[in-house]
């Protein structure tokens, strides 16, 4: 086993209350590229690192909402006296006690803090409460009485867009239609009637909910200086800080997020969960602090979920097997809210040719209103909904003109400088052919049939492939900038202000691996400080596979400042050294001539306060290409510049008596740039393929008549150890010219292609495709019936 | 009511309400906060305690059990140097956000105090009831395998 002290990295990173020492033995840089233990892990592994919902600050209070009963419903009467004459209640509050917009969300500011008038889903936040403590809370919040008047609901985007359908939000002269738009190239459907072949599917792509493990948490309060501050499990501080000051009527200026490590997010935390409950207790709470921390069935009522959708898929080819045409028709349920649902939809729109070039497409899109529970971002970002589609339809397709489904990928797939089949020029590094080339030579692709020849009694095996990208980063027109903080200590040791929240997947981690590759120092010299809007840059929110793609660039324009700083400074006091003659090692500077060395404490103690700190901004390229789409569907991402690209294959035994799928093997071939550190990025794929396993297998999220019905963890089936295989993760190296060091976000792209993968593979094993997900073993029992 | 347990080595009295979970005894009594709560429900593992020795939810239990018993939570489980099991989650990668870890570690030493050469298979049967919603277990299941190894290795 790999020992400590022999490996590069270092077990722990010290926080500003200098716990968590890192144990390494060595003082060297650990270059970009090569594996560096997480500066998260020690804090982790030893209980010691605070999350938001460790905060037990002195004289804390409780904070609780009460909640919608109906789907629809207008509000006609809240009675508060009753809770505010229970022992131990602090404050009770409606709406009408917020003095702000009392609006969040973003780009639709349409999601009260407290409903207002009416309520729009089963859940739908009406009244806060904050008392002394749970048990107290609990009796008060049960003491309020709200009076409403229930009105017609809508619990699917067809009816919701049905001519005299009840509108959610009055004031949109579109009722309840969210989005539409448009994407097309040529004139696909001339293009079909030229197909040899032409396949299409109508897939129905179910609710997926985050389920991290930390449900949503905070703990807040109001300072002697009038500062709402604000410790909180957010992916999007920034952001958040803006938000909260608009809905509850606070200056900007007077709001702190602080957003330390996350248990896990994955989308579910960007943007609003419980931060404008908290401000608004903290506001009522006499200046004493509020914690507000989830249930897991309050987690799962009220958080988003990825968007349930159907998406409608048809793809043609000519006779040699050339993609000729597609269309793509995708509607998802929104929910409640608007949330990210514009952008979640352009996102998927943007991806839905794939990897493939093809002559003529017409992609249409659409996000609807209903009284179910909010979606909103979540890994992939609309993208797998329109993957899951694509990728079936392809080997479809493949089937239809007797071309084997790998090859079929292969002829079809971009290389770099072609055009999408959106009409997308790939400028930038792709490299889909590598992956699917590794795929197509390896023994479980070429030994398939005989391994599916060997399957036991009662049991059916088959094999599937499929495809996924990925773009990186915000797209054309929202500004994707990060701004990285960095500073010299006095004792010679180096401090990163992080501006994206980690929630989980190591980003500020990998800070410490950039600034030390950039600075040559060892990653014991840093200390990190996690996103605080009072400390920290805005470096906007962690998503989009950007988080080191931008903070990183932005971190290494902020080291070189720092240090052509450091090495100024050395050349200035001793003015008999020249400048050039200067280079950093761990811990000093060098000067060459005589290997004399400076201890960087020296330095730093002769260097003014101001010149210590350096901060730098980046703004990531964007796609410049003009393609003819309407101005919201390129604001809300598209096209992008950058992509990440995979290759899933997979082994799956279905048994005939029980319909249970079973993953055998797993393997995903990625480029997603260059690795900077290999074990974090394998992280990454594993983490989102297994995540893709659950959407496309178990992950049942049941709503019925807008009223969440799975609302704990023993009936929303999560991956456990004993369902999942071991994933082989196989890197396609290239090097992307706008990422740091070469790299591309690799946060996303390991579940993309999962679900279609699994899909293909099952579809083989029975004979009979079933297109509604997950693939539960009573839909596989029915398909069985229906194959034989 | 008054509890006398051990907890994380030292020698504890409690005055709690017989029926206060343990697990928000540990967090907000003892300031423990190590042990995490993700569920409530004895569904997902995140507040692994060992008592006796032994892992168990500290979400099911209440204080009253513990009376006479000895608590090691993760903050008690590593003394001067880290335990090797933490130390192999560190070097096998196995911690992304962490909120399973403590839960896993703990569940992890349980099984390697019964069988100290669990292969793979009985590794995933071990941890099993702890979710983990971000490494897809692979790396965790790497981390203990790598110290089952170590453990045939000296028996030989
Ligand atoms: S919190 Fe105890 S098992 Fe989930
Ligand atoms: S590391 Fe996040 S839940 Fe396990």
């Amino acid at each position: 086993m790999k020992k400590l002290h022999d490996a590069h990295g270092a077990t722990g990173i010290p926080d500003e209350k200098g716990e968590g020492h890192f144990h390494t033995k060595s003082d060297l840089p650990v270059p970009v590229g090569s594996d560096l233990f997480r500066a998260d892990a020690y804090g982790k592994v030893t209980g010691r690192e605070r999350y938001a919902a460790d905060e037990y600050p002195a004289g804390l209070v409780y904070a609780g909402v009460v909640r919608s009963p109906h789907p629809h419903a207008r509000i006609l009467a809240i009675d508060t006296t009753g809770a505010l004459a229970c022992p131990g209640v602090i404050a009770v509050l409606t709406g009408g006690d917020i003095r702000g917009t009392n609006r969040t969300g973003l780009p639709e500011m349409d999601q009260p803090v407290l409903a207002d008038t009416k309520v729009r889903f089963t859940g739908d936040p009406v009244v806060l409460v904050v008392a002394e403590d749970r048990e107290l809370l609990r009796q008060a919040m049960a003491a309020v009485k709200v009076t409403y008047e229930p009105l017609p609901a809508v619990f699917d985007p067809d009816s919701a867009l049905a001519k005299g359908a009840p509108v959610l939000h009055e004031n949109r002269k579109e009722g309840n239609l969210l989005f539409s738009g448009v994407i097309a190239k040529g004139d696909a459907d001339f293009a079909f009637s030229e197909c040899a072949a032409v396949r299409e599917g109508i897939f129905s792509l179910p609710r997926q909910e985050h389920a991290y493990l930390e449900t949503e948490t905070g703990v807040a309060k109001v300072d002697g200086d009038g500062v709402l501050e604000m410790i909180v499990s957010t992916q999007s501080p920034f952001r958040d800080s803006r938000e909260i000051a608009a809905a509850l009527g606070i200056p900007p200026e007077k709001v702190r997020v602080i957003a330390p490590y996350l248990g896990g997010a994955f989308g579910g935390k960007d943007g609003i969960t419980v931060q404008g409950h908290l401000g608004l207790a903290a506001l009522h709470s006499g200046g004493r602090p509020v914690k507000i921390w989830n249930s897991r069935e309050e987690s799962f009522v009220s958080s988003t979920k990825r968007h349930p959708g159907r998406v409608s898929l048809k793809l043609g080819c000519t006779k040699d097997g050339t993609l000729h045409a597609l269309s793509c028709r995708l509607i998802f349920d929104t929910g409640a809210y608007a949330g990210l649902g514009g952008p979640v939809a352009v996102y998927g729109m943007g991806h839905a040719a794939g990897v493939y070039r093809v002559a003529h497409s017409r992609v249409e899109g659409m996000n609807v209103y209903t009284n179910n529970p909010p979606s909103g971002a979540f890994r992939g970002f609309g993208i797998p909904q329109v993957i899951a589609a694509l990728e079936q339809v392809v080997d479809m397709l493949a089937e239809s003109i007797g071309m084997d489904p790998l090859e079929f990928r292969l002829k079809n797939a971009i290389r770099v400088g072609d055009e999408t089949g959106l009409g997308i020029r790939m400028s930038n590094s792709a490299d889909i052919v590598t992956c699917l080339e590794k795929a197509r030579d390896h023994p479980l692709w070429t030994g398939r049939d005989e391994w599916i020849r060997q399957a036991p009694d009662y049991k059916r095996r088959g094999v599937g492939i499929a495809t996924g990208v990925l773009g990186i980063g915000y797209g054309p027109v929202i500004p994707d900038i990060a701004s990285a903080k960095l500073e010299l200590l006095t004792d010679g040791r180096f401090r990163i202000y992080a501006g994206v929240a980690d929630m989980g997947q190591g980003n500020n981690s990998a800070n410490i691996h950039i600034a030390g590759d950039v600075l040559c120092q060892s990653p014991d010299r840093f200390e990190l400080v996690q996103p605080d809007t009072f400390r920290c840059l805005n470096s906007s929110s962690s998503a989009a596979s950007r988080t080191t793609y931008s903070y990183g660039n932005a971190l290494i324009l902020a080291a070189g400042v720092l240090k052509e700083r450091i090495l100024d400074k050395v050349a200035q006091l001793h003015p008999l050294f020249r400048r050039e003659n200067l280079i950093l090692v761990p811990g000093a500077v060098r000067h060459t001539p005589d290997g004399s060395d400076i201890a960087l404490h020296t330095i730093a103690e002769a260097m003014q306060e101001a010149d210590r700190v350096a901060t730098a901004t980046w703004t990531a390229p964007v796609n410049r290409q003009q393609l003819a789409v309407a101005p919201d569907v390129k604001m809300y991402g598209f096209p992008h510049l950058a992509y990440t690209f995979t290759t899933h294959l997979t082994r799956v035994e279905i048994d005939e008596i029980t319909g249970a799928v079973a993953v055998d093997a797993y393997l995903a071939w990625t480029d997603a740039g260059r690795i900077m550190n290999p074990h974090v990025y394998e992280q990454q794929i594993q983490g989102g393929v297994i995540q893709g396993m659950g959407y496309a297998l178990w992950e049942d999220f049941r709503v019925t008549e807008g009223a969440v019905v799975t609302k704990n963890l023993s009936t929303y089936i999560l991956p456990t150890s004993m369902d999942v295989p071991d994933i082989l993760s196989v890197p396609v190296e290239t090097y992307e010219e706008s990422g740091p060091f070469g790299m591309k976000g690799v946060g996303e792209i390991g579940i993309v292609a999962a679900l279609p993968c699994i899909a293909n593979a099952v579809a083989g094993a029975i004979g009979f495709r079933v297109c509604d997900a997950p693939l539960t073993p009573e839909r596989i029992l029915t398909a069985l019936r229906r194959a034989a | 009511m008054k509890i006398r347990c051990i907890v994380n080595g030292k020698q504890t009295d409690l005055e709690t309400a017989p029926d206060r979970r343990v697990v928000d005894l540990l967090r907000e009594d003892l300031g423990l906060c190590g042990t995490k709560e993700a569920c409530g429900s004895g569904e997902c593992g995140a507040c692994t305690i060992l008592v006796d020795g032994e892992s168990r939810l500290s979400c099911l239990m209440i204080a009253a059990q513990l009376e006479g018993k000895e608590i090691v939570t993760i903050e008690g489980f590593s003394k001067e140097h880290l335990h090797p099991i933490q130390e192999a989650f560190i070097v096998h990668g196995a911690v992304q956000c962490g909120f399973c870890t403590p839960g896993m570690v703990l569940a992890a030493a349980d099984l390697l105090k019964r069988n100290p050469a669990p292969d793979r298979h009985e590794i995933r049967r071990a941890i099993s009831g702890n979710l983990c919603r971000c490494t897809g277990y692979q790396k965790i299941v790497d981390a203990i395998e790598s110290l089952a190894r170590v453990e045939e290795e000296s028996d030989e």
